[in-house]
């Protein structure tokens, strides 16, 4: 047994969904009890998608393990194949199926349904997220192959690689392989790429798993090499595809600006085709900006990084090479980018971090005492904790890491916004000092944090009011939908928030003071401010529990 | 006490998949309740990553639950299920120096190997002697549906309560604690605290304080969730007040005068102690009542508080319910709730997740109450939703929260006004 807190990654099957969510015509049925269901909101609610995952699942209890499980699933099945009509079906189980062994995969094949079935076998109980997603998305793109083989189908793929050679100067064609539904960024990597491509004379052949249709993925072979984009998630169908097809693939992962450059030369070395006009670094703002003065300040900041294996690597080069930062601790928690991980931070002359304990890394970043952190939700937290300033480089991510404008952070584009991105929190940085020599004057406070943590919320003011400096005896929350809801109606007519816990004009009476405290923080003062206008307009001098609440009852609107 | 009737509403039962959490999310705010108890769940990476995401928006820097993953060799039985499960309490335990009562809490796996918790926490609870108390339950989906892992926590509380001959009255249900002491203000103004003689709250803030409980205890519960609970209770010699849910006006004001029958306080007491709060209240409501009235309001299977809120919109909101749906149904528990409701009310209970979207886009409601798998992508095609999870994390009970919960059915239909894209 492990003991977890928070987890990076989810379960294997929850990379699959990520596989099937993000293809147009698949269906993935999964062996599962109820509470399972939950992975649905991981799509609908943080990357904010307009559909239900294509997903169907069994949701058998306790009273149907004495009977019979195996039928549900195949009504189950049964009913999803009818109801979607999907051009493949993805059949498996999660943790609790697995132990019972119904078989899911060759139940399903012994069906006779019309369209490939693939059975998904993610042992839950020793694999995790992105490598199920990985084996998902290989077996996927293989089934689909051997069944166009087998099938007229595959007549539908416009051109051979052949036909492809008798036209006059065809340009190559690469597939691009890996953006996937929950990816960090993939869904403007995916435009900045294309682009990109587009320019160094590439064709792009087929793009998947991200909006992806299984005809699409017929036409695989057709394309000269792949592009591995995420190694998380398309290594293991590149090399397959490498040995199958010939078909070499790329795999530099242009994060940076160097990496894109590098990117470009690699794709002129499979195709022989000239890039320089292309392959230029100031085609991105960051080398110049990086060599403007007002950047000299970010020479020698001490930066930790932890993330995903690529996005970790390509973060630490960039940090070193185009930002002149100094890389103190250099990490992941994916077990099967271990190795590449390692290698990356011997570079650095650091020996690198494989684990998944988010309090494990929280100690690695107290200990190194870094002045910018680049990880991912998990250490975004970590950090806002320890009050140093963080950027979130890969996933897992939060609702805000779908942000709604462009924000690639590949190619040269991609530069750009790690440049804003990285360096923004470092400046605001700069608002710290201003704190500290104002701190005695009365506009300021130094239970006022800096803007960019999240105001008040995560300042001085948060220990103060919960007496929680001792960690993990007090639970600290960023935001709670309780608690605000609850103040919300009192707090609505006024519109300074920052300020509070004001000299008291009118008086309180010890119940009513002690009510007011339950309410949260950060809305309290201007809950106390509008109680005591509401009391002053009623010629009250006194505010008792029940002024408080006529007060709220008052204001709610 | 004799059986009250039961009330013969028609209720189609219906079966397909479920899109609800299950229990262990109750974790997420009994965690918050107890402060001195922490809970660990004895399950997959699934379970954790399930805690994780219900958790949500409030990611706590060291939470007081975790889980205990089960890996291959555990299941395997290269190693010890039981030993393993001991070296991690220790461990845990010996960092959280704070933790007063552990519960171990079931999962699908666990059950499914049949590990045996009730028998782990006893040998833990034996070796910890005094310093921690560990209990056990089930929040795994194939016995439990999300709020159902609050019966099956305050279940194990009940079987290790004290006794007691006192006479007292236990409100049972997680509330916040604002509106614990907001019903703690009014069981003390109307008298009834006194003729109880005591009134205490199930679960207690602090889980090394279970109340007494015997056969002068007198019990209300204030969540609509609790049927085991309610069973263990009454087995342990406490008699149930059966009662509205205090949701709304009515459902607060009907809850007050059985918690004062129950002990013979006059109705008048009880009429003067909530004539203030009913005013706020009312004046509270009337800010909502134009916006809601007449909307057509679905409920999806969810937190088990359809049915009294349904009431509640529909009494003192004048919405005009199509369709309530419940994971399960007690009826027992919900007597005096349906007898409320509207005698054409369409209640289906469990869930065919695809009919029910298929009965929505047909009937096309104003407002459909869901789960957060599902509440996006029926905004994409048009239809307003209201996040059911909302009203587990926010103070909805009594009086004085009448106002804010009305509002919540009420924000997304203002936000529908206010969008001009
Ligand atoms: S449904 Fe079962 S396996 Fe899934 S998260 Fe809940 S307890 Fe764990
Ligand atoms: S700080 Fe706010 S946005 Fe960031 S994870 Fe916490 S709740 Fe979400």
């Amino acid at each position: 047994m492990e003991l977890a807190l928070w987890t990076y990654e989810g379960p294997p099957h929850v990379g699959a969904m990520r596989i099937a969510t993000s293809m147009q015509d698949v269906h993935y049925v999964i062996h599962a009890p109820q509470g399972d269901t939950y992975a649905d909101l991981l799509f609908t609610m943080i990357e904010r998608q307009q559909r239900r995952p294509p997903v169907t699942y069994s949701t058998f209890q306790a009273r149907d393990l004495g009977e019979d499980t195996a039928n549900m699933l195949k009504e189950t099945i049964k009913k999803a194949y009818d109801r979607y009509q999907p051009n493949v079906l993805m059949v498996g189980e999660s943790c609790t199926a697995e132990l019972i062994q119904d078989q899911p995969g060759s139940l399903a094949r012994g069906m006779g349904l019309p369209v490939p079935v693939i059975p998904l076998e993610l042992p839950a109980y020793s694999k995790k997220e992105n490598w199920g997603a990985s084996e998902s998305f290989y077996y996927l793109v293989r089934y689909v192959l051997a069944s166009a083989t087998a099938n007229i189908s595959a007549n539908s793929s416009p051109h051979s690689k052949e036909e492809t050679l008798i036209n006059a100067k065809p340009r190559p064609k690469a597939n691009i392989l890996g953006p996937s539904s929950l990816g960090f960024r993939c869904r403007d990597d995916v435009v900045e790429i294309c682009q990109l491509l587009d320019q160094v004379g590439i064709e792009v052949n087929v793009v998947a798993p991200l909006n992806a249709t299984t005809p699409q993925l017929h036409r695989i072979p057709d394309a000269d090499f792949n592009i591995c984009l995420y190694p998380e998630i398309a290594r293991t169908l590149c090399v397959w595809l490498e040995k199958t097809y010939q078909q070499p693939f790329v795999k530099t992962v242009p994060i940076g600006v160097g990496a894109t450059v590098r990117f470009i030369e690699e794709i002129e070395a499979i195709t022989g085709i000239d890039a320089s006009s292309v392959k230029q670094i100031d085609r991105s703002r960051l080398p110049w900006y990086a060599r403007s003065v007002d950047s000299t300040y970010l020479n020698g900041k001490r930066v930790f990084v932890f993330a995903d294996g690529s996005h970790a690597i390509a973060a630490a080069r960039i940090a070193r090479d185009e930002l002149g930062f100094n890389v103190v601790g250099l990490g992941t928690f994916s077990r099967e980018m271990a190795r590449d991980v390692r290698a990356a931070a011997a570079e650095f002359g650091l020996e690198a971090l494989i684990c998944d304990d988010y309090l494990t890394v929280e100690q690695h970043i107290e200990e190194l005492h870094p002045e910018l952190v680049l990880g991912t939700q998990m250490e975004r937290h970590i950090a806002k904790r320890l009050g140093i300033p963080c950027a979130v480089i890969s996933a897992p991510v939060h609702v805000q890491d779908f942000p709604a404008r462009y924000s690639p952070q590949m190619g040269f584009e991609g530069a750009n916004v790690i440049f804003d991105t990285w360096v923004h929190p470092l400046l605001m940085g700069l608002e710290e000092h201003l704190l500290h020599m104002f701190r005695d004057d009365f506009e300021f406070n130094d239970s006022v944090a800096p803007s960019h943590l999240h105001g008040g919320e995560h300042g001085g003011k948060h220990a103060a009011d919960h007496g929680g400096k001792q960690r993990g005896t007090q639970a600290r929350q960023d935001t709670t939908h309780v608690d605000t809801d609850y103040a919300q109606p009192l707090v609505a007519h006024n519109s300074d928030a920052m300020l509070q816990d004001q000299p008291i004009p009118t008086s309180w009476t010890k119940d009513a003071e002690n009510e007011l405290k339950k309410i949260p923080f950060f809305v309290r003062g201007k809950a106390r401010r509008n109680t005591e206008a509401y009391a002053q307009s009623l010629g009250q001098s006194e505010i008792s529990i029940e002024t408080l609440y006529d007060a709220k009852a008052h204001y709610a609107r | 006490m004799n059986a009250p009737v039961l009330c013969d509403i028609p209720i189609t039962v219906e079966r397909g998949q479920r899109e609800v959490f299950c229990g262990l999310t109750g974790i997420v705010w009994l965690h918050r309740k107890m402060q001195d108890a922490f809970f660990l769940v004895v399950g997959s990476r699934t379970c954790a990553h399930l805690l994780q995401s219900a958790a949500g928006v409030m990611i706590f820097s060291e939470p007081r639950f975790a889980t205990a993953i089960m890996q291959e060799k555990d299941l395997a039985g290269l190693a010890d299920a039981n030993e393993e499960l001991d070296r991690i309490v220790h461990r845990l335990l010996q960092r959280r120096p704070d933790i007063k009562t552990l519960f171990l809490v079931g999962s699908c796996p666990s059950e499914v190997i049949k590990l045996d918790l009730a028998k782990a926490a006893e040998r833990l609870s034996a070796s910890h002697q005094g310093r921690v108390n560990v209990l056990n339950y089930s929040g795994s989906g194939i016995e439990t549906t999300f709020t159902e892992g609050e019966d099956t926590c305050l279940d194990a509380l009940v079987h290790a309560a004290p006794y007691t001959d006192q006479s007292q009255l236990i409100v049972v249900g997680t509330l916040p604690d604002v509106v614990e002491d907001q019903f703690a203000r009014l069981f003390e103004s109307s008298g009834i605290a006194e003729a109880a003689g005591k009134v205490a709250f199930f679960p207690p803030r602090r889980a090394e304080h279970i109340p007494a409980i015997g056969p002068n205890t007198k019990f209300i519960l204030a969540q609509p969730f609790l049927n085991i609970t309610r069973r263990t209770l009454i087995g342990r010699g406490a008699s149930h007040i059966p009662s509205l849910f205090p949701f709304g006006i009515n459902g607060t004001l009907a809850w007050m005068r059985a918690a004062a029958d129950a002990f013979d306080v006059a109705e008048a007491n009880i009429s003067k102690a909530c004539e203030a709060p009913i005013a706020r209240a009312e004046k509270a409501l009337a800010h909502y009542r134009e916006t809601l009235a007449g909307k057509r309001l679905w409920f999806m299977p969810d937190s088990q508080l359809e049915i009294p809120l349904a009431r509640f919109l529909q009494q003192e909101c004048s919405v005009d319910l199509q369709e309530i749906g419940v994971p399960y149904l007690d009826r027992q528990t919900m007597n005096s709730e349906l007898s409320c409701l509207p005698q054409n009310s369409s209640i289906v209970e469990g869930q065919d997740v695809d009919e029910q979207l298929d009965r929505i886009r047909k009937n096309q409601p104003d407002l459909v109450v869901c789960g957060l798998g599902l509440a996006n992508p029926l905004e994409a095609e048009g239809i307003i939703t209201k996040w059911s999870i909302e009203l587990v994390f926010t103070p909805i009970h009594g009086f004085d929260q009448a106002g804010d919960l009305a509002e919540l059915f009420a924000r997304p239909l203002q936000r529908k006004q206010r969008l001009r894209v």
